[in-house]
């Protein structure tokens, strides 16, 4: 609780960040958010940017080869009820999507990196497949894209300290997986859903 | 006495300006423009948040002190956001924002001007150039370290002699203690009455545009009637100040207005180039702290240094 407050207002003082919902309302109802990623800070950025009663029911999806190493991180993936995914061991039958939907039960909502890891400066990579297969497997979850502008400035790949600029959180309009959209179709289009929200 | 008089006329002012200010907001029939309007309206807010800030700075300079620093953190943290740097900068940036700018306003506040004068143009400026070298990276070298450089000296070096007001020597002290305190609220408010001025000026009387690609409503005209109305409005403030003759202080109200203008006219040359879009989403508000203290970080170091030659003691 103690830690909660103090990690919400470390990032929200250390990012400067202005949060912006275009299209777009907190609502407690199940949702993916998916971002780009470009710094370690992300995951407690976005975490951070929702309202307190919908970031009760949202876990980040977070790397466990990071957030499992040493007590401090340990304790605060525990803080954020990250749900930690073994990067070195995606098999078919222990698939990372069905652990996700486990986890979250009829309640949760996830946020999500689909880029797999960080991406270099201001670059959006390609999208992993996990976003593709959450939305054909659970159709009712709204799929809410985030952009997160100026934090590879804050806090860039390979620096573990922080430079305080100003940085900004776009939440926008949920998409849906269509009736039969193909993967890379779909990918392309949340990715795209990502990166409009920039100058939006 | 003299200090609640200052307050008393400052807060009349404002008052009336405030209430100027909604009441042609109100006046749509006018014809006014709106934006106009409302540039008006925010001057005014800022005018009345440093008011308070003031107020206080006669109880306590190192509060006043402290506050212009993280006013001028914040301002620097919006400059840099718009400033494009690279990765290379990233660690000269750090040492900028951690120990540069709170080390030029502590040296402010125990008054040794001999190390805060010189902090930012001798060691921070060659510890940057000198920081990004060894990071390697040597794209647009030049340019890249002029941006965070000239965003420090301006932003922090600059701001931070207006509160090194309160530590001014003056010779006419006579025991009056808040002498300084008043010479600072003396300068903020002539500041911000010069802007609100060439504001109105440059609408009443605009003929000749400075320059118009970068702002279409600054006119020479509103420049010299504006400053002309500062210097007016300084005269009639002069028992508030040190300053022994009138001409002393309509000179200083006159160089006050003239660099807030090229402060003003600065600052949205670098806007302009940088684009509104990006500080669309990342600066809220009416262009940020940085857009409401530009006049103030350009006539800071010039009043100081000008009422320092002007009020030294005889023989010293």
């Amino acid at each position: 609780m103690l830690t909660e407050t103090l990690l919400t207002w470390t990032a929200r003082i250390i990012s400067g960040v202005s949060v912006r919902w275009v299209d777009s309302q907190p609502d407690t109802c199940q949702r993916v958010y998916f971002a780009n990623h470009t710094s370690h800070l992300d995951v407690v950025l976005v975490w951070s940017a929702l309202p307190t009663n919908v970031r009760r029911l949202t876990r980040p999806i977070a790397a466990k080869d990071y957030w499992d190493r040493g007590t401090i991180r340990r304790h605060l993936a525990k803080v954020f009820n990250a749900l930690l995914i073994d990067r070195t061991e995606i098999k078919v039958h222990q698939s990372p999507v069905d652990m996700m939907l486990r986890e979250i039960g009829n309640t949760h909502s996830l946020i999500l990196f689909p880029e797999g890891g960080r991406s270099p400066g201001e670059e959006i990579g390609e999208f992993k497949s996990g976003l593709y297969y959450l939305g054909k497997k659970r159709p009712d979850l709204e799929l809410i894209p985030v952009h997160i502008n100026n934090m590879n400035r804050i806090l860039p790949r390979g620096e573990f300290l922080p430079v305080p600029l100003l940085s900004s959180l776009t939440f926008g309009p949920p998409i849906w997986l269509e009736a039969g959209e193909p993967k890379t179709d779909f990918l392309a289009r949340a990715r795209e859903a990502v990166l409009s929200l920039k100058d939006s | 006495m003299k200090d609640w008089a200052l307050l008393g006329t400052v807060l009349a002012l404002l008052t009336a300006a405030t209430f100027g200010g909604q009441w042609l907001k109100r006046q749509t029939a006018l014809g006014l423009d709106q934006k106009s309007v409302d540039a008006f309206n925010s001057r005014i807010q800022a005018w009345w948040f440093f008011s308070v800030v003031l107020g206080i700075a006669f109880f306590h300079p190192n509060f006043t002190v402290v506050l212009f620093g993280m006013l001028s953190f914040w301002a620097l943290r919006e400059y840099i956001t718009l400033t494009p740097t690279t990765i290379g900068d990233h660690r000269a940036l750090f040492w900028v924002f951690f120990f540069f700018t709170p080390m030029q306003f502590i040296l402010v506040a125990l008054d040794a001007y001999a190390f805060y004068s010189i902090l930012i143009p001798v060691y921070a400026f060659l510890f940057i150039a000198a920081r990004a070298a060894v990071s390697g990276d040597y794209r647009r070298f030049l340019e890249r370290i002029a941006k965070i450089q000239f965003g420090l000296f301006v932003c922090v070096y600059c701001l931070s002699f207006a509160p090194a007001l309160l530590f001014l020597k003056c010779n006419r002290t006579d025991g009056d203690e808040y002498v300084n305190a008043r010479l600072l609220f003396f300068f903020i408010t002539l500041v911000l009455f010069s802007e609100l001025a060439q504001h109105i000026c440059n609408r009443l009387f605009g003929r000749h545009v400075i320059a118009e690609p970068i702002e279409e409503s600054r006119t020479w005209e509103g420049l010299l009637a504006g400053a002309g109305a500062t210097a007016i409005m300084g005269s009639v403030l002069i028992w508030a100040t040190p300053f022994d003759h009138l001409w002393q202080v309509a000179m200083m109200s006159v160089l006050v207005a003239l660099m807030s203008s090229a402060g003003a006219l600065t600052m949205a040359a670098i806007k302009r180039d940088r684009g509104e879009v990006r500080s669309g989403t990342l600066i809220e508000g009416h262009g940020g702290v940085l857009s409401r203290i530009d006049a103030v970080c350009f006539a800071s170091p010039v009043f100081y240094h000008v009422a320092q030659l002007l009020l030294k003691q005889p023989g010293v």
